[in-house]
């Protein structure tokens, strides 16, 4: 019998009255919570100002675990979202998980356009290479030959290299690493919240009940094995070289990490040169009383 | 110097009515895709923004603009965006999004002729039905519809007062050619205009919960970043705000939603009566539409039929009880709607036969011609 209720140091920040989750067991999706739960006890950043924002999605419902102020949205729109709160209250520092198909098919535009704006933000995208929650289609980043539902032959579309598209945008922190890589995810994420503008993090995370099963690559501790045998660690190198092949070579590292001033920096500043005297700078959110 | 009300007499359109309304109602967040016939009242905002202390961006898409003011909304500012018909139907989801999670903000939609592209630079009253109804699931909105460039600015105003009152998105439904009319416009003192603060939460941080009501079935609020640890989902969700996904939960999280529209309904619904004393007949119309209707009554009363207006400020809610009312005791109804029949619906509904009903119809383009509303007052009582 279990007297001691058990706990973990990372509790505080997790909802615990919502645990069991329901992730699968062997998913990646737990690891990837961890190493953000840690960046942020490690970030010394005040918890009140971080902010979680998630689409539709198996990664989408990290937004429902964490135990901070956290918004689930819809089916893509994370990153708009997200963009209303940071400036609605530019001091908030807004971190956005969500799946690739959420962040890069249906909400690829949105993608472009806030990397684009180098809008100041965090965005960590767990890349399972399918749509997980609706049971295993192919995405924008399946790899040719692998067979999802609906491409019971294989896939034979040409996908993303997540970390090329964001860079070419605009983006001006950019990472991959897959979840055998804690310890460098962790610094990753450590490194893109306090890094101003916007900072994309790519995570390859296995899914094994349905792209692993699907393709019979094993267990979830399989696939990381994999991981552990055929990825490579090389930084600061150009993004077009990071593609992703069907079980191929993973090349993981911190691609991308320049300054370059932020959409708030430039509006202010812009709107203060141009505008001169009369220019007044919002304020922030509405008197709440205290 | 503040320069958020521009006390005084104007002469404005009524889509920059609609962004002074905006401004002086508190608003300082915008998020915009461009359109015909709103455009101007984005410009207008992009334009004041800067000397009021507002955020103005131009977003990719409507979906964006849509998802980015009820970001907004939620980091505790006013916010608002712009749209007409093709752009409406884009932020549907959103809408849906905002209705869920109780978000208030305001979306105006300056109608032009539908379907699909249709007519950009003609006005339209095509979208009634869509802002009713475009989102998915079961729910209740608000929408008010302006008759003049004087209305925009005031129920811009009334919008953001509603929104902050009941927690949903409030919809300004205008028509392009109210957008588009410019009038005088009277811009009340500062001190006259008192936009309703959002219903804050007061007590203790233990014990809040997200989607706890007061009594009158709207929760009160609290922003990010404020350590409330708040989770807001568009799952269906407990008073906490968790995920529930169950058929009790269902009923209770959407049955409040729509009730606390439904019960407030009497408080909610604004209309305009004119000589119903003794009328025989009502003309019923909304925005454009109603102005085109006053001289199809004075021709009508000058020919010896009692005939009056009920002009819809707000049209949705419906405004039910004075229509059931008018309904039992007038001999006919005349609604001229510029669609082939949208608000017309509800009406018929709401008379249940007690007295004819008349749809003077138009399918966008332009506004009616008097005399068709003429004859439809004069048919109704032969
Ligand atoms: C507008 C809309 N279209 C489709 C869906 C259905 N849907 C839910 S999750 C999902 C895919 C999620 O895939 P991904 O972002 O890769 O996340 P994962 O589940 O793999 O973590 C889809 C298509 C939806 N919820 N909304
Ligand atoms: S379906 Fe895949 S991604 Fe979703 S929880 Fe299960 S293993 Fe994880």
């Amino acid at each position: 019998m279990i007297t001691e209720q058990e706990t973990h140091p990372l509790d505080d920040l997790l909802r615990v009255d919502r645990i069991p989750h329901i992730w699968c067991p062997t998913c990646g999706l737990g690891i990837v919570l961890n190493s953000f739960l840690t960046a942020v006890r490690e970030s010394g950043i005040p918890r009140e100002d971080i902010v979680v924002v998630s689409g539709i999605g198996c990664t989408g419902r990290a937004a429902g675990y964490v135990n901070l102020d956290s918004f689930h949205t819809t089916h893509g729109r994370a990153l708009p979202f997200a963009t209303g709160l940071k400036l609605g209250n530019p001091r908030l520092k807004v971190v956005v998980i969500s799946g690739d198909g959420d962040l890069v098919a249906i909400g690829g535009n949105h993608l472009i356009h806030t990397a684009r704006r180098n809008m100041d933000m965090t965005v960590v995208c767990v890349n399972n290479f399918n749509y997980a929650m609706t049971g295993g289609q192919f995405g924008p980043t399946t790899p040719k030959g692998a067979r999802l539902t609906t491409a019971p032959y294989g896939s034979y579309e040409h996908p993303f290299n997540i970390p090329f598209l964001v860079d070419s945008c605009g983006a001006t922190y950019v990472a991959r690493w897959t979840v055998l890589h804690i310890r460098q995810l962790t610094e990753s994420i450590k490194e893109a919240l306090v890094h101003p503008g916007f900072s994309f993090i790519e995570v390859i995370s296995p899914c094994p009940t349905v792209y692993g099963r699907r393709n019979q690559l094993g267990s979830g501790l399989d696939i990381v094995k994999y991981y552990r045998d055929n990825s490579i660690v090389r930084n600061d190198i150009d993004t077009r070289e990071c593609e992703i092949e069907y079980q191929g070579k993973i090349i993981v590292g911190r691609f991308v990490q320049k300054r370059k001033p932020t959409y708030l920096e430039t509006m202010n500043e812009y709107l203060r040169q141009s505008v001169g005297e009369g220019f007044v700078p919002y304020q922030g959110p509405m008197d709440d009383g205290d | 110097m503040d320069k958020s009300v521009l006390t005084g007499v104007h002469f404005w359109d009524g889509d920059y009515a609609c962004a002074e309304g905006a401004i002086a109602a508190g608003c300082r967040f915008f998020a915009g895709y461009p359109i015909t016939p709103s455009t101007e009242i984005a410009e207008r905002i992009a334009q004041r923004f800067p000397f009021v202390g507002g955020t103005f961006i131009q977003m990719e898409d409507e979906l964006a603009s849509m998802a980015a003011i009820l970001g907004a909304a939620w980091a505790g500012t006013k916010a608002m965006t712009v749209t007409s018909g093709p752009g409406f139907s884009l932020m549907q989801e959103n809408i849906g999004l905002g209705v869920m999670t109780e978000t208030p903000c305001v979306v105006v939609d300056v109608q032009r002729g539908g379907p699909s592209t249709g007519l950009p630079t003609l006005t339209g009253q095509q979208d009634m039905m869509q802002a009713r109804w475009g989102s998915h699931g079961d729910y209740e909105i608000i929408a008010l519809s302006p008759s003049s460039p004087q209305e925009c600015f005031d129920l811009t105003i009334t919008a953001f007062d509603l929104s902050e009152r009941y927690r949903v998105p409030v919809l300004l439904m205008m028509d392009e050619c109210v957008g588009h009319m410019t009038e005088k416009v009277v811009v009340p003192e500062k001190e006259k205009i008192r936009p309703l603060p959002r219903r804050w939460y007061r007590g203790p941080k233990e014990k809040y919960r997200p989607f706890q009501p007061d009594a009158d079935g709207v929760p009160p609020m609290v922003r990010a970043g404020k350590d409330f640890r708040i989770h807001i989902t568009g799952l269906t969700h407990d008073e906490r705000g968790y995920p529930v996904i169950n058929a009790e939960c269902q009923n209770l999280c959407v049955t409040r939603l729509v009730k606390k529209i439904r019960d407030n309904a009497d408080k909610i619904t604004i209309c305009e009566e004119h000589s119903l004393e003794d009328a025989e007949v009502v003309v019923v119309a909304y925005g454009i539409s109603a102005r085109v209707a006053f001289k199809a009554i004075a021709d009508a009363r000058e020919k010896g039929v009692r005939v009056g207006m009920l002009r819809l400020i707000t049209v949705w809610p419906f405004p039910e009880m004075r229509v059931s009312e008018l309904a039992q005791r007038v001999k006919a109804m005349v609604m001229p709607e510029i669609n082939l029949g949208q608000v017309y619906l509800e009406l018929e509904r709401v008379v249940a036969g007690r007295c004819r009903t008349f749809l003077v119809p138009h399918c966008g383009g332009w506004v009616h011609d008097p005399k068709d509303i003429f004859e439809a007052i004069m048919a109704s009582v032969r």
